[in-house]
């Protein structure tokens, strides 16, 4: 109980509150650079999955490269982006930049495989029905397949945020600050107190992101379409299948 | 990476070869254990669960916690308790296999049709023969799916052990790769995870498929 005190004791301690080692900077970097790994990721990979879950054209190769990406552990992202930040930008080496570009390469593979699998399940009856009412293709894309295949592009999303979010602890690794910094000051320093303090935090962060994901995917989906499916972690009688477990 | 040095230096992976190979070591008995002791205890609770039902909700929701905790902090967490240790290292990853084992020994054992169980009834096997003769067999495509995400998963996850002194992979990812700025030990080191997670998954594939003949047989 003791211990618990201590860990009480960092967080409420008013030098970490302040200067540029504090808890609001420390989350300010990890927030930020989770948010702009994720939206480049989606900016990438939308588009792909959207591409080759509506024509089928690429997608063997692509859904094989996702695949291999997703067996690449967290960790080897962000060790590969290093010495590529470092070789593209002569003084990108160290800071947001490596793992920035880690963690999009984390972020891409799960939105692609499910943007297009959720496309790949869109009944053909329905794919027939709109071009039939006239609908060209990218209305087709935008009214029908998008819509329909929507919480399974949803749930992709949200495997690469909270992916992103558990990942972003490791760019401390390459000076890119967050939570992370306090692990691995707290390692080297056999500071038991703030590793703990900080592994807390970052768990909570984690599991806030999952259940805000949860949340959106459920408010954004019509209830006519909502399949309980897609909920992973809540439904019993899913098996587990391989796409659902980001390692993070 | 040091300036003017090629971004893979083959010569040093030659001259290194041992030291991957103690890496890889490493490397498998961290997975091995957390699998094993995984299913384990996955196996315990799913035949629990099979004869309480009602307390597959509450074990699935603490194994899905679990589950989302971050691997980085989940490897940190019991530091104050079991120390810089394999032990903390194991806890970690054996908690991120129950989600996934639990789910599947639990799906594949209900999977099993109601009138296969009525006849083994009729045929007068006692309820521990029909789980080890009829239920099982049965379920064991879908448990050996599970192991091999387990397997694969854990595989990912053990290069984070290296960050609380464990070594395997993730030591020539972390402590040669990015601490001495030298990318050609965290190519090495990425590569044969990726290779490892591939040949082992195959691996457990060819087991499932000698073990169920049955299966393919279907399938085809």
């Amino acid at each position: 109980m003791e211990f618990f005190g201590e860990v009480w004791a960092w967080y409420t301690d008013p030098a970490n509150w302040t200067g540029n080692n504090s808890i609001p900077l420390r989350l300010w970097e990890h927030v930020s650079l989770s948010v702009a790994s994720l939206l480049a990721g989606l900016a990438i990979a939308l588009p792909v999955g959207l591409y080759i879950g509506h024509t089928g054209r690429g997608a063997r190769m692509v859904v094989a490269v996702s695949n291999i990406g997703r067996a690449v552990p967290s960790l080897g992202w962000l060790g590969i982006a290093y010495p590529i930040s470092t070789g593209l930008f002569q003084r990108g080496g160290i800071g947001f930049l490596p793992a920035f570009i880690g963690l999009i390469a984390l972020a891409i593979p799960p939105v692609v495989t499910n943007t297009y699998s959720g496309l790949q399940e869109v009944d053909a009856d329905l794919r027939e029905a709109g071009r039939g009412m006239g609908m060209r293709e990218m209305e087709l894309l935008a009214r029908v397949e998008v819509p329909v295949a929507l919480p399974v592009i949803l749930a992709g999303i949200r495997v690469s945020a909270v992916a992103v979010v558990a990942t972003a602890p490791l760019a401390a690794l390459v000076g890119g600050g967050t939570l992370g910094s306090y692990i691995l000051q707290g390692l080297a320093l056999s500071d038991e107190v703030r590793v703990f303090a900080a592994a807390v935090l970052v768990a909570l962060l984690a599991i806030f992101t999952e259940l805000a994901f949860a949340w959106l995917q459920r408010r954004a989906v019509s209830p006519g379409l909502s399949r309980p499916d897609d909920e992973p972690l809540a439904d019993p009688s899913q098996v587990a299948r391989p796409g659902e477990f980001a390692s993070s | 990476m040091i300036e003017g040095q090629p971004f893979f230096r083959f010569d040093w992976l030659v001259d290194n070869l041992d030291q991957l190979a103690r890496r890889l070591g490493e490397h498998l008995l961290v997975t091995f254990i957390a699998v094993t002791v995984g299913f384990l205890i996955s196996f315990a609770l799913a035949l629990l669960i099979r004869r309480y039902p009602p307390i597959y909700g509450p074990i699935l929701a603490v194994s899905g916690i679990l589950y989302a905790i971050p691997s980085i902090a989940l490897f940190v967490l019991f530091i104050p308790i079991t120390g810089l240790s394999l032990l903390t290292a194991e806890i970690a990853l054996v908690s991120y296999t129950l989600v996934i084992l639990v789910r599947n020994i639990v799906t594949g054992l209900r999977a099993v049709p109601s009138d296969v169980i009525e006849a083994a009834r009729g045929m007068g096997y006692t309820d521990t023969q029909r789980l080890w003769r009829v239920e099982l067999p049965i379920a064991l495509p879908i448990i050996v799916a599970g192991v091999r995400i387990a397997t694969v998963t854990t595989i990912g996850l053990v290069t984070i052990a290296t960050l609380i002194g464990m070594g395997g992979l993730g030591y020539l990812i972390v402590n040669i790769g990015v601490t001495r700025r030298f990318p050609t030990a965290t190519i090495t080191g990425v590569v044969v995870v990726v290779l490892l997670s591939t040949i082992v998954d195959l691996l457990l594939l060819a087991v499932q498929r000698r073990l169920t003949p049955w299966a393919k047989a279907r399938e085809a």
